[in-house]
């Protein structure tokens, strides 16, 4: 019954991870741009909505109305003030400006915050579970992250392929050329893929600071999540990431069931076997 | 036969110069033992392990175009290499560099038939999922201290001699390190190795088609660059005496410092790291206790001279007034 446990959380765990990865995965779409900064823009979400409860005393989740909006807006300045001067054909500059930023992230929020570990206190949601077949318990909050997660990608998935937006996204990534000629302005475009990419990272950074612990080192690793989640799943692919997240909850799930020291190492360890049998993932997106 | 209308050369009077410099200076430094302190060799020993690292990884990213932000496995890797042999068996420390190398150069290869099949930007990340599987397995490893590490026991660094013996030798291998860095990549890039790295870059399409095996070139470079890599962190962790998964698979001091050294002296040149090393320290010695905001300084310097001036510093001398200390490629003189 331990081991149907220990999957059941991994794949609800999943759903944080498929946040952690979603943003990621829609500019890497739109505009070839890999956001080393991006774990480190989750712990800064974070950190602005323990802002927010501490300052208000609103609930975790009602912060979510000012902190999306906040990242949307700050994720549309960075891209027409920095990183859109940094696109071009070498990958060398987006990398090593979003790695700079990211260390400058890192850093700002030591100064501000200390190295002390917070978190978000979310009250009775918490701890509030209802029961399912054989004793075992499901969270709400852990069923709630995973339903925002679906939410997510499925309005994602909505924006993509049924707006005049995701048309615009989906032209800039085939060919960034030829949608200016078009009449498109790729800056623009650029900074409102970034926009909704930050506001995604928005709900993650808010879920991330209610689930557990939290300090301004912890970045990195939420970056290495989101990225394994969308290479399991195939480049390309949104539901993908999701299954992608999944997977790797569930690998650490089983992991840690073995034995705690190896929840991180499972999870990476899935990732590679899957680079090695199936490189471009288990889903990649169809060609076409 | 007509007369030749042209010549073409390497070198320049200033690189021949730039040479002579170079080995007068490595004799000094050689020497430094009989007329510097402890501390001085202990700084120098740090500039030249810095130096390394940054020449290495731009061999690996400015001319090979591999953007790994994963050394830190092998700074790591060398430095548990070196404790093993150590504590296990017990022999010179010093014999154990080479070892880490072999064996560094040994596992990349497998890594790298993993992190190869990864593009770009992805690639950068895929080498550093492979640097945390290599610091948990290191965490997992109880003989070695696990998480919290272990020290180099004493009678183990007595086999180097006396104190002030022991720090001679392993500055000067600090030193032999730098030198063999540096010039392993220069002599790489004067190789056809070199020129079939910049036809790459150039174009990989175009220079696939002239028969440059792309994928053998890249291989190697990045198993070259590994066990070098892992020498030095062999040799960094025997400065150190204690080792640490955190300390030893750190981004920060094996990559994050070593990628802003090279993006601010100038990327894709080997003065450039030089440069960078330079400049690094020098912001160190003003700057290193204002802590963390020292960070954000450097983090935001490397931004900044990606957006202005992509090249670096040396980038922009060489570019103003077309000198080269190292030079790879070749001058024509137009003879009327």
């Amino acid at each position: 019954m331990d081991w149907i446990n220990a999957i059941v959380q991994g794949v609800l765990v999943g759903g944080l991870y498929a946040l952690f990865a979603a943003g990621l995965s829609l500019i890497f779409g739109v505009m070839r741009l890999v956001n080393i900064a991006h774990g480190d823009l989750i712990v800064l979400a974070a950190f602005i909505a323990l802002m927010i409860v501490e300052g208000t005393g609103l609930h975790p989740l009602a912060s979510l109305a000012v902190v999306v909006p906040l990242m949307a807006v700050f994720g549309y300045v960075l891209q027409r003030g920095i990183l859109n001067r940094t696109l071009g054909k070498d990958i060398l500059p987006p990398l090593l400006v979003t790695f700079g930023l990211s260390v400058i992230l890192q850093n700002g929020l030591l100064e501000i915050f200390t190295a002390d570990s917070r978190k978000l206190d979310a009250g009775t949601l918490e701890t509030a579970s209802f029961p399912v077949a054989g004793g075992m318990a499901i969270g709400v909050l852990p069923l709630l992250m995973f339903a925002s997660a679906v939410a997510v990608i499925a309005g994602l998935q909505f924006l993509f392929y049924r707006t005049a937006l995701g048309r615009a996204f989906r032209a800039t990534s085939d060919d960034r050329e030829i949608a200016q000629l078009m009449g498109l302005d790729n800056k623009q475009v650029y900074a409102f893929a970034m926009a909704i990419s930050l506001g995604v990272v928005a709900i993650a950074g808010v879920f991330l600071a209610i689930r557990s612990n939290f300090d301004p080192s912890i970045g990195p690793g939420r970056l290495i999540f989101g990225f394994e989640a969308v290479i399991i799943g195939g480049l390309g692919n949104l539901w993908g990431t999701l299954a992608g997240g999944v997977i790797l909850g569930v690998a650490q799930g089983i992991g840690a069931q073995i034995n705690p020291g190896w929840q991180l190492l499972a999870g990476h360890l899935a990732f590679l076997i899957v680079l090695a049998i199936r490189p471009k993932g288990l889903f990649p997106r169809i060609e076409g | 036969m007509s007369a030749p209308t042209h010549t073409i050369t390497r070198s320049t009077a200033t690189s021949r110069i730039a040479a002579v410099c170079a080995i007068i200076l490595i004799a000094a430094l050689a020497a430094a033992p009989w007329w510097g302190s402890s501390a001085t060799l202990r700084l120098i020993g740090e500039f030249a392990v810095y130096l390394s690292l940054a020449s290495l990884w731009n061999l690996l990213a400015g001319y090979t175009g591999l953007v790994s932000v994963g050394q830190q496995a092998y700074v790591g890797f060398g430095g548990y290499v070196l404790f093993s042999i150590a504590l296990f068996l017990g022999i010179n420390p010093l014999l154990a560099i080479p070892v880490a190398g072999i064996a560094a150069a040994l596992i990349a290869a497998p890594v790298a038939a993993l992190v190869f099949r990864l593009q770009g930007a992805y690639f950068a990340i895929g080498t550093w999922v492979v640097a945390e599987v290599f610091r948990l397995t290191a965490a997992q490893m109880t003989a070695l201290g696990g998480g919290s590490g272990a020290s180099l026991p004493v009678d183990v660094m007595k086999q180097l001699g006396g104190r002030a013996m022991r720090e001679s030798l392993i500055y000067w291998a600090a030193l032999i390190l730098a030198v063999c860095s540096l010039w392993m990549v220069y002599g790489l890039l004067r190789s056809r190795v070199g020129l079939a790295l910049t036809a790459i870059r150039d174009s990989e399409i175009a220079s696939a088609s002239l028969g440059v095996r792309i994928d053998r070139v890249k291989f190697g470079v990045y198993m070259t660059v590994a066990g070098m890599t892992a020498m030095v962190g062999a040799l960094i962790f025997l400065q150190k005496l204690r080792i640490s998964p955190d300390a030893a698979f750190s981004v920060n001091d094996w990559t994050a410092f070593v990628i802003f050294i090279v993006v601010i002296g100038g990327i894709g040149t080997i003065e450039g790291p030089i440069i960078g090393t330079i400049v690094y320290f020098l912001l160190r010695e003003f700057l290193a206790d204002l802590g963390s905001i020292y960070l954000m300084i450097l983090g935001a310097l490397a931004i900044v001279i990606m957006l202005l001036a992509p090249k670096g510093i040396w980038g922009y001398v060489a570019q103003r007034w077309n000198i080269s200390l190292f030079p790879v490629g070749y001058r024509i003189h137009w003879k009327d």
